[in-house]
């Protein structure tokens, strides 16, 4: 057992405030390194035109702060909670909202969180979508992801049989993400939840979004799958902003958890080519 | 694949030489309206009134830009994904609209209606929204403006790159350039 620890939820509120802003102005270095690794590989010139189109707007949004997309997003918040942290000085999720809502509003971020039947806009980017997991130990970390619509509109669960296995799992990814075509904004970043039950196999197809880009899964057979896929998505040529090419996706993240013996959920979540999140501990 | 310099409002002549991939620069007004601001407009034209501004010869850039900075016209203004637009383009395109600029797949029913009333779907990258939305030199709102990133504007652009994503006659760009490209990875 660690030692208990006191963390102050005006500590988290900066912390979500300082990634919030810096997730919307830089992009994160692995994104980055990938896109520039399939620049070197594609052959299309209307693909290295957009990539390189990519590139400046990486220096442009970084240097001037102009957010990297106008869809700042929806601010995803993965928790990662000591068991032996003891929050004090207020609520912790009033914290992270508080956080949230100063830096989309400090930082000219556009506000995109709505009513879902009146479609009013509330105009704070509020509520975060928090997902909050307990782990051993007395810190706090804190993943910032700020999610764009239109990836995320692109993304599903669906329950597979048992029987569909490996290959039917394959085959569904594969034929989700080649119908979404340009759509998500390629080249796309693919999360795939395996296992678990409905909801888990969403949370972590998103988590998976996450993972530095291209880095294998541990599990071999599934960094296996990984590459599989990866290779079949980039053979059908939808290319960069769907204008054709080789570089459809830039990586793509499975993650797995047991099921039911009745179930084999699948989530897929697709994040664009710009991928923001950024991480802190405390 | 031509290169053309184009300014709104745009004519019939304008639409009918452009070919799925041609590259645009466009220049002039443009109004932006994305999800709740159509839905406003449909609703406006169901019950016989008027749309905010003339749409005729018009191109509609479906954007909701984020809020500018102290002395900037506009914040960063790159395509939304434009399928959630297929309900209501094609009425728009018989009113006149000359154009959309978006980014992703549309419908049959859009694509019919770009031939039927001489319109094009342009595309511009999606994501490089600081780019993009720096060739807006202007931007005022001019309906709905409790929809916040979702009002009406009208902007002036000023060489904004697009590609002509489906043309007056029939042309998929998506399509062409997955299919060129599709195949000669599997020639490679």
């Amino acid at each position: 057992m660690a030692e208990v620890r006191n963390i102050s939820v005006k500590d988290v509120e900066e912390a979500v405030y300082k990634l919030a802003l810096e997730a919307a102005y830089h992009i994160p270095e692995d994104v980055l390194e990938a896109e520039k690794r399939a620049y070197e590989k594609e052959k299309s010139p209307v693909a290295k035109q957009v990539l390189e189109t990519i590139f400046q707007n990486i220096e442009v949004s970084a240097k001037e702060e102009f957010p990297l997309c106008q869809d700042t997003g929806l601010a995803v918040i993965f928790l990662e909670v000591g068991q032996d942290v003891h929050f004090v000085d207020g609520y912790l999720v009033d914290a992270i909202n508080k956080g949230v809502e100063r830096a989309y509003k400090d930082g000219y971020l556009r506000k995109s969180t709505c009513h879902p039947l009146t479609r009013e806009n509330y105009g704070n980017n509020l509520p975060a979508v928090i997902h909050t997991f307990v782990v051993p130990g007395n810190k706090v970390k804190i993943i910032f992801d700020a999610k764009g619509g239109g990836s995320e509109s692109m993304s599903k669960v669906q329950m597979l049989k048992p029987a569909d296995g490996r290959d039917g799992i394959i085959q569904t990814v594969v034929d989700w993400v080649i119908q979404a075509g340009p759509n998500p904004c390629p080249p796309v970043i693919v999360g795939v939840g395996i296992g678990g039950d409905f909801e888990r196999a969403a949370v972590m197809a998103k988590h998976a979004t996450l993972r530095k880009v291209g880095q294998p899964s541990d599990d071999p057979v599934l960094a296996e799958m990984e590459q599989e896929i990866f290779e079949k998505i980039n053979n059908s040529g939808i290319g960069p902003a769907g204008l054709g090419g080789l570089t459809t996706c830039l990586g793509v993240h499975i993650e797995m958890e047991p099921c039911h013996i009745a179930t084999l959920p699948l989530g897929i979540n697709i994040a664009c080519h710009v991928n923001r999140h950024k991480e802190i501990e405390l | 694949m031509a290169e053309y310099k184009l300014t709104t409002p745009l004519t019939d002549e304008d639409i009918i030489k452009l070919k799925a991939g041609d590259k645009v620069y466009l220049s002039g007004v443009v109004y932006t309206a994305r999800d709740a601001a159509h839905m406003r407009m449909v609703k406006a034209l169901d019950e016989g009134k008027e749309l905010p501004f003339d749409i005729k010869g018009q191109i509609i850039y479906y954007v909701g830009p984020s809020p500018a900075r102290p002395g900037k016209p506009i914040g960063s203004a790159g395509p939304t994904t434009s399928y959630r637009m297929n309900p209501f383009a094609p009425r728009l395109i018989s009113l006149g609209q000359k154009g959309m600029i978006g980014k992703g797949k549309m419908s049959d029913e859009v694509k019919q209606a770009c031939i039927q009333y001489k319109a094009c779907y342009f595309v511009s990258i999606g994501g490089a929204a600081a780019v993009v939305g720096s060739s807006v030199k202007e931007a005022e709102i001019i309906a709905y403006p409790e929809l916040g990133p979702e009002a009406v504007r009208k902007l002036v652009v000023e060489d904004m790159p697009l590609f002509v994503c489906y043309d007056a006659h029939g042309n998929d760009l998506y399509e062409m350039a997955k299919k060129e490209w599709a195949n000669k990875y599997n020639l490679a």
